[in-house]
């Protein structure tokens, strides 16, 4: 039996607490993985795979078979383990830099082949993991390490919109959402609905998870969802973007 | 055979020596003999000059390269050209005597060099098109690889299913054989 | 069932890729992951057009970071799965072997080396020795055979799956462009007809059972926190690398008991050197080849003894150096004189190395 109040059952309670620093985001969408997998009772048949960066904190955090590959490889290691083995559900977890960064390639071209595979990306602006350098997810004028006076992008381009490039490039089949912590029950909805589309056989699902990190951004609790829930969420639009179940409907 | 017979075929794309070349080696092989056959497969390919390096036997073959072809046949004057490497004082090098301008270009130090109207008989006695065979014939006609006999079972086998349908390209591809022995005789 | 591809033994004169997807379907292998480059192309295109026949898979990925990474997978869950690649696309590779050394992936990677640096040429050479022995951050913890005739380029890549899983260090086929695009004959085979049992593949990850309440989950990583824990990490891999390296380890000699002068060669250059023995024999020189069949590990303790007995010795090889360092480490000590023929990303014959023993006597 969980000690732990509201922890998902297929969460490791061994693990836990988890090492994420305090106010970061991974906890709350990792929360929200969780509970998907448990109301769609797939623990048993889940691979787990995690990137380089923070996401890699997760490597042991769920009572499910997992692996933490490279930075941004993750999408290719899933994509391998799919291919070989189409019983099981596969998910790839990465951040903002593995994913639109060093692994967009991947990204891309898993997306562009319909790989009946799971997404799950939490952009927090920055690469947490290094300290905080500029993602291609900053916001314009957006300090960070190696912006020190904000991200101009006349100089380093705008911010990467992930589900919006993902959307554009696949074909009804599929799933594609921006969800946030700041909402973690549509955040657990839309992965749910993301897992289902791979159950199904249907094809590609992802979701972006606009998520806070408060050791980069130095932010206080109170600034630091001000951040998401402002800043972010008036530039990345949060819903969904491609279903194929309304569709079909 | 005792030694291993080393032949550099070399043509324009579209002239059909690898092709040829692959049959020569398949008939040796289906002979019981040890072949090895590789084509030249840089960049130039594509609009280059091609050559097919192959290898007869009865051991085992050694390197794939070799420095000196026992029987150099070049089909254009950058064949011949390009050639000259492969040639020397036990090389016969066979050229097709419609190669214009090449005459400075002919090796010096062949053990024999000969221009063969190869092209010229295909176009005039037979077709275009078994030029090549042409070639194969005068091929295994000079090396002495393989029987005529076993030259028609290996195209037989390539071409086949063409003969089937056309028997006169048969009666063309064997007489093509047969002529391009003819056009070595001097030599054999 | 489906029917065995190879029944029993039959001779076939086949070029060196044809042979290498032969080879991977006789040895049961479920799934081949892979991205163009030449000269390595028609092992994808021979698989792809037999492997549908036989049940088993493939993925065109979008590069060659992504051909070793899915691999990878493949591997994770269980089935035997391989990729082949040669040049710019083995550098790609590197970066996921790594990950196959840190984690004990039983991946196998066929490369037909190309020219380099670079771009370079796409048609030979033995420059790719360094980088499929030692590339990529770490210590080199593959199995790496250099193979020479197509016979052998069907017998290693068989050999290659259960040396693999057997081990579970990644494990190199390491051919070259001519033996790709070249034709020779050689005899495939069904292993099982040879007596050759292929080693059980198990899933690392996606067994049955719930993990955590059947069974513990399998949590695999390849980040380390300290350094003391890397240090005995790495130990432990070096360790588990050396106790296997004397059952891994193959070479061949050629005349050596007696030889004043020994030519070491690898993969295709050491039909050069065998034929130039021969002949040199013939003439009375006493002229032997010492040929590492695995450049990682690498018979030292042979060639040590061989190199010791010698009065000279000749690497020859289709590279600038790349055998000689592999060399020069495994006889440290020896002072028997060395020379070296090297000829990066050019084709070695027997009639140079025979003209070079005899100009040097």
């Amino acid at each position: 039996m969980s000690k732990v109040p509201n922890m998902p059952k297929s969460w490791r309670e061994e693990t836990k607490p988890h090492k994420f620093c305090p106010g970061c985001g991974h906890g709350l969408i990792l929360k929200a993985l969780g509970e998907a997998i448990d109301e769609l009772g797939i623990q048993d048949r889940v691979v787990f795979g995690c990137d380089i960066g923070c996401s890699l904190l997760s490597w042991d955090f769920f009572n499910v078979d997992a692996v933490q590959t490279h930075h941004g490889r993750t999408t290719p290691v899933m994509t391998g383990i799919k291919r070989a083995r189409p019983d099981r559900i596969c998910i790839a977890y990465m951040g903002d830099g593995g994913g639109y960064a060093i692994g967009s390639g991947h990204l891309v071209n898993a997306a562009a082949r319909n790989e009946k595979l799971t997404v799950i990306l939490a952009n927090n602006c920055n690469y947490g993991m290094t300290g905080g350098q500029m993602a291609p997810t900053s916001l314009p004028h957006m300090k960070t390490e190696t912006t020190p006076y904000g991200r101009d992008p006349e100089v380093t381009g705008y911010p990467t919109q992930g589900p919006e490039m993902v959307a554009a490039i696949t074909r009804e089949s599929a799933y594609v959402a921006r969800g946030t912590v700041a909402n973690v029950r549509q955040l657990k909805n839309y992965i749910k609905k993301a897992l289902q589309n791979q159950i199904d056989g249907t094809g590609f699902s992802f979701v972006e998870a606009l998520s806070g990190c408060p050791t980069n951004w130095s932010t206080n609790a109170k600034d630091t969802w001000a951040f998401i829930e402002k800043g972010m969420t008036e530039y990345f639009k949060v819903g969904e973007i491609k279903d194929p179940a309304k569709k079909e409907a | 055979m005792a030694k291993t017979v080393k032949l550099a075929l070399a043509g324009e794309g579209g002239q059909g020596v690898q092709s040829v070349a692959g049959i020569i080696v398949e008939a040796a092989y289906n002979e019981g003999m040890e072949a090895l056959y590789i084509p030249n497969f840089g960049v130039e390919q594509r609009g280059g000059v091609s050559v097919a390096y192959c290898q007869i036997s009865d051991e085992q073959i050694g390197s794939p390269k070799f420095v000196y072809a026992d029987l150099v046949i070049a089909l254009s004057d950058r064949a011949v050209r390009r050639t000259q490497q492969y040639v020397n004082k036990n090389t016969v090098f066979i050229y097709d005597s419609s190669i214009e301008g090449v005459e400075k270009d002919l090796p010096a130090n062949a053990k024999k060099v000969l221009a063969i109207p190869a092209l010229d008989t295909a176009k005039k006695e037979l077709h275009p098109r078994v030029f090549n065979v042409i070639i194969m014939g005068a091929a295994i006609a000079v090396t002495k690889i393989i029987e005529v006999e076993a030259a028609k079972k290996a195209l037989e086998k390539k071409l086949g299913y063409k003969f089937e349908q056309d028997p006169k390209l048969r009666e063309l591809n064997f007489k093509a054989l047969e002529r391009g022995a003819e056009l070595v005789k001097d030599l054999v | 069932m489906t029917e065995k591809p190879i029944q029993g033994e039959k001779r076939v004169f086949m070029t060196g890729n044809e042979v290498v997807a032969w080879a991977a379907l006789a040895a049961d292998v479920d799934i081949m992951y892979g991205y163009p480059i030449t000269p390595q192309n028609e092992v994808m295109h021979y698989w792809t057009r037999l492997s549908p026949k036989y049940g088993r898979g493939f993925l065109q990925t979008e590069d060659e970071i992504s051909a070793g990474f899915t691999t990878c997978g493949g591997v994770l869950s269980g089935k035997r799965a391989f990729t082949a690649t040669a040049g710019p696309g083995n550098m790609l590779m590197q970066e996921s072997m790594t990950m196959a050394e840190m984690m004990r992936i039983p991946t196998v990677l066929v490369v037909q080396q190309r020219g380099g640096p670079s771009t370079a040429t796409v048609i030979y050479s033995q420059q790719e020795v360094t980088m499929t022995c030692f590339g990529g951050n770490g210590e080199g913890l593959r199995i790496v055979y250099s193979t020479s005739t197509h016979q052998e380029l069907f017998d290693y890549t068989i050999k290659s799956f259960n040396t693999a899983w057997k081990y579970r260090f990644p494990t190199f086929v390491l051919g070259d462009g001519y033996q790709a695009k070249m034709r020779e004959s050689l005899y495939i085979y069904d292993p099982a007809a040879k007596g050759i049992v292929m080693e059980k593949t198990v899933p690392y990850l996606g067994q049955e059972g719930t993990p955590g309440v059947d069974r513990e989950p399998q949590h695999l990583r390849n980040t380390y926190n300290t350094e003391e824990e890397l240090n005995e990490q790495v130990n432990n891999l070096v360790a588990e690398y050396e106790k296997i390296a004397p059952e891994v380890i193959e070479y061949q000699t050629f005349n050596t008991d007696d030889a004043d002068i020994v030519i070491i060669a690898h993969g295709v250059v050491t039909r050069a050197a065998q034929a130039a023995v021969k002949e040199l024999r013939k003439q009375g020189v006493k002229a032997g080849h010492f040929r590492p069949v695995t450049l990682r590990p690498i018979a030292a303790k042979e060639l040590k003894a061989v190199a010791g007995k010698a009065k000279k010795i000749i690497i020859a090889e289709s590279a600038q150096g790349q055998l000689e360092k592999l060399v020069k480490d495994a006889i440290y000590g020896i002072a028997t004189p060395l020379e070296n023929y090297f000829r990066p990303g050019q084709g070695i014959t027997s009639e140079e190395l025979v003209d070079l023993v005899k100009k040097g006597m």
